[in-house]
């Protein structure tokens, strides 16, 4: 194996532009594969954790999957009945904390009730329409981020008056409201309310900081019209990614249902499979283009040296050996390739990841990137994967040269 | 050692051009028995057409004919490069024919050696590691007793100031004894030349011919060599003369 390795680096290193050519044309591939790997995961996890961060891991909703059974269906034993009315039940979620002191029992995280109403906020002659949540101040900073997203005033503000309401910011500027401010909203249902701002949100998300405003739960069942009402439970679960599995449980428990945040955002997270295919079909692509450079060099490699082969052959060297040898050329110029390219991925992504971008839907940021030993691992396998195989095809031929033509042509 | 020819330069030990018969008891190293060998698919070409041939230890043939008669296609059959088309061919007594070819680069390996017209040396590598490279091959010695052998090697061919030296670096007839050298490495107890001779001056092809007679005078080795030059094959223990792919 040392006499295959020694003839094999000593064929490498004295081509040291073709080597050198090779060598850069892997390693630009595992950088480009590495960068973009970084950037699409990046971008997508950071995506994903915004999600988390600004909706609860698990709503638990006044709703239930299927209809009600008919009264009729349980004191009848009938195929079917026709004409029957679903009954009226009163909205909410009926012994909300009690629930709540239920699931905090079992479930790895905390939970926080709430009221989601919809209502018109009128201020200076302006009327725009806002979501309005009634939230619990001191169990909500244990359900999101609430808290570390207010301005100009903080969560507990909410107590200091009887109709106390915190704006998105700028839901507050198209509305010309600042803290201290008093702005009436008018629900669905009729009912006016005068309430007083006492501090500022900026979640970062356009849509919800021009939309939300959040008030004290019992403030919200007045809006909605109806006192002791609890439509919603947020649920914050330690593991996020347990989400679904608690949901499950939680809504075979409580006969409620029980939306995880995969669930609510089923579409997106499958839009993010095929995105990942694209993405490792692209990589893979990047890197086989970059092992046809290999091949080429191999190729060359094999065709100057016939005459090394042939005499190697006459001396007793076997097929296998002469293809060892070069399929080890090969895997060296991939695996110098691939330690140039892990080096030009980092490289590229920190320069990528210094890069400021504007947007007037959100604040300034850099490009998420992600860091794993994955991607590189994974950019490194394919290359080698593709030099091998690069190597291979010309190291077969070269090994089946038959020596006697290759002498008999030499002289 | 064992197997190395005395200095290139120094004298003789016998009169070279003196032929001389091996002992008929001598055993048979190399033996072709009715071997043919034809190539081409549509119109088939005869390069050699039954021969019978042995070559014995301590012998020194040489094999002559004009231009394309065999005389190469011969020596390929002898040192198992190539496969009859028909016949048989034997290594000290053991039919080769049904070997894989491992198995006869294996035999070609401990066996034979080979030394050709051009010299064949790998060029990135010095003639040290060109001689070492087929005792690493079969990897029988250890690293240090393989570079005291080819050492010794280069310094009976008269090369001990050339052993660090790429072959580009020397002249036809230093790379030449190079190669008769890498031949020697794995102390083969038969030498296939081809042409040894045919691109090197008169004085080197001297020096190229008492060394191989003192292979076989000296160690016992047998020796083909294939040459165009008559007063060199008369310097051989027996003449084969082929043409026409038939020995004459």
């Amino acid at each position: 194996m040392k006499l295959i390795l020694d003839i094999a680096f000593t064929h490498v290193f004295t081509r040291v532009r073709q080597t050198l050519v090779g060598m850069i044309g892997v390693a630009m591939g595992v950088g480009f594969s590495v960068m973009m790997a970084s950037l699409m995961e990046g971008s997508q996890r950071d995506f994903v954790a915004q999600l988390v961060d600004s909706l609860p891991h698990i709503t638990v909703s006044d709703e239930r999957r299927n209809p009600p059974r008919q009264p009729a269906q349980d004191v009848y034993a009938a195929v079917e009945f026709k004409g029957l009315r679903t009954p009226v039940t009163r909205p909410g979620i009926k012994n909300p904390y009690a629930i709540m002191a239920s699931l905090e029992a079992w479930l790895s995280g905390a939970a926080a009730p709430s009221v989601a109403s919809r209502a018109v906020i009128r201020y200076a002659g302006r009327d725009t329409a806002a979501s309005v949540t009634g939230i619990d101040p001191r169990r909500e900073r244990s359900v999101s981020k609430l808290p570390t997203q207010i301005r100009q005033g903080t969560l507990e503000a909410l107590y200091k008056s009887s109709n106390a309401i915190i704006l998105g910011d700028k839901l507050a500027s198209k509305i010309g409201a600042r803290v201290g401010n008093t702005i009436t909203l008018v629900s669905g249902t009729g009912q006016v309310l005068s309430c007083t701002v006492v501090a500022l949100l900026h979640s970062g998300l356009s849509q919800a900081d021009e939309t939300q405003a959040y008030t004290l739960i019992k403030t919200a069942q007045i809006l909605a019209g109806q006192t002791g009402l609890v439509n919603a439970i947020r649920i914050r679960t330690t593991d996020i990614m347990a989400a679904r599995v608690v949901a499950q449980r939680i809504e075979a428990q409580t006969g409620y249902k029980a939306v995880s945040w995969q669930e609510a955002n089923e579409d997106l997270l499958s839009a993010f499979q095929i995105r990942n295919f694209i993405m490792y079909t692209v990589v893979g692509a990047i890197v086989l283009v970059a092992s046809f450079g290999t091949y080429n060099i191999i190729s060359t490699i094999t065709h100057e040296k016939t005459r090394d082969i042939a005499i190697l052959k006459s001396l007793g060297f076997t097929e296998a050996t002469v293809r060892m040898i070069f399929l080890i050329e090969s895997l060296l110029i991939g695996l110098a390739g691939t330690i140039a390219g892990w080096i030009l991925g980092y490289v590229l992504c920190r320069m990528l990841g210094s890069v400021e971008f504007k947007s007037p839907f959100m604040d300034a940021t850099t490009l998420p990137l992600y860091y794993t030993p994955v991607h590189y691992l994974l950019a490194g396998a394919v290359a080698m994967t593709a030099s091998a195989i690069a190597g291979y095809l010309p190291a077969r031929k070269a090994a089946s040269v038959h020596p006697v033509e290759i002498i008999r042509g030499a002289s | 050692m064992t197997g190395a020819p005395t200095r290139a330069g120094e004298s003789p030990t016998r009169d070279t051009t003196t032929t001389h018969a091996p002992a008929v008891d001598a055993r048979p190293l190399l033996e072709l028995r009715k071997v043919t060998k034809t190539i081409g698919d549509g119109v088939l070409t005869t390069l050699v057409a039954d021969i019978d041939l042995v070559i014995r230890s301590g012998e020194f043939v040489a094999v002559t004919g004009p231009s394309g008669s065999g005389k190469s296609s011969l020596l390929y059959l002898l040192g198992l490069l190539d496969i009859p088309t028909s016949g048989e061919v034997l290594v000290e007594d053991r039919s080769v024919n049904t070997l894989n070819e491992a198995a006869r680069a294996q035999i070609r390996l401990a066996t034979i050696g080979f030394v050709f017209q051009f010299h064949f040396l790998l060029p990135e590598f010095s003639a040290l590691a060109n001689v070492m490279l087929p005792m690493r091959a079969l990897g029988r010695l250890r690293d240090q007793a393989m570079r005291e052998r080819a050492t010794a090697l280069l310094v009976s061919l008269g090369l001990e100031d050339h052993a660090h030296k790429l072959p580009g670096q020397m002249s036809g007839g230093q790379r030449q004894r190079v190669a008769i050298a890498r031949a020697l490495a794995n102390e083969p107890q038969v030498i296939l030349a081809d042409e040894p001779t045919g691109n090197l001056d008169t004085h080197s092809s001297e020096q190229v011919l008492s060394i191989f007679r003192r292979l076989v005078d000296d160690t016992g080795r047998a020796i083909v060599m294939v040459t165009h030059d008559l007063d060199l094959a008369n310097r051989a223990d027996r003449h084969v003369r082929i043409v026409d792919g038939r020995l004459a």
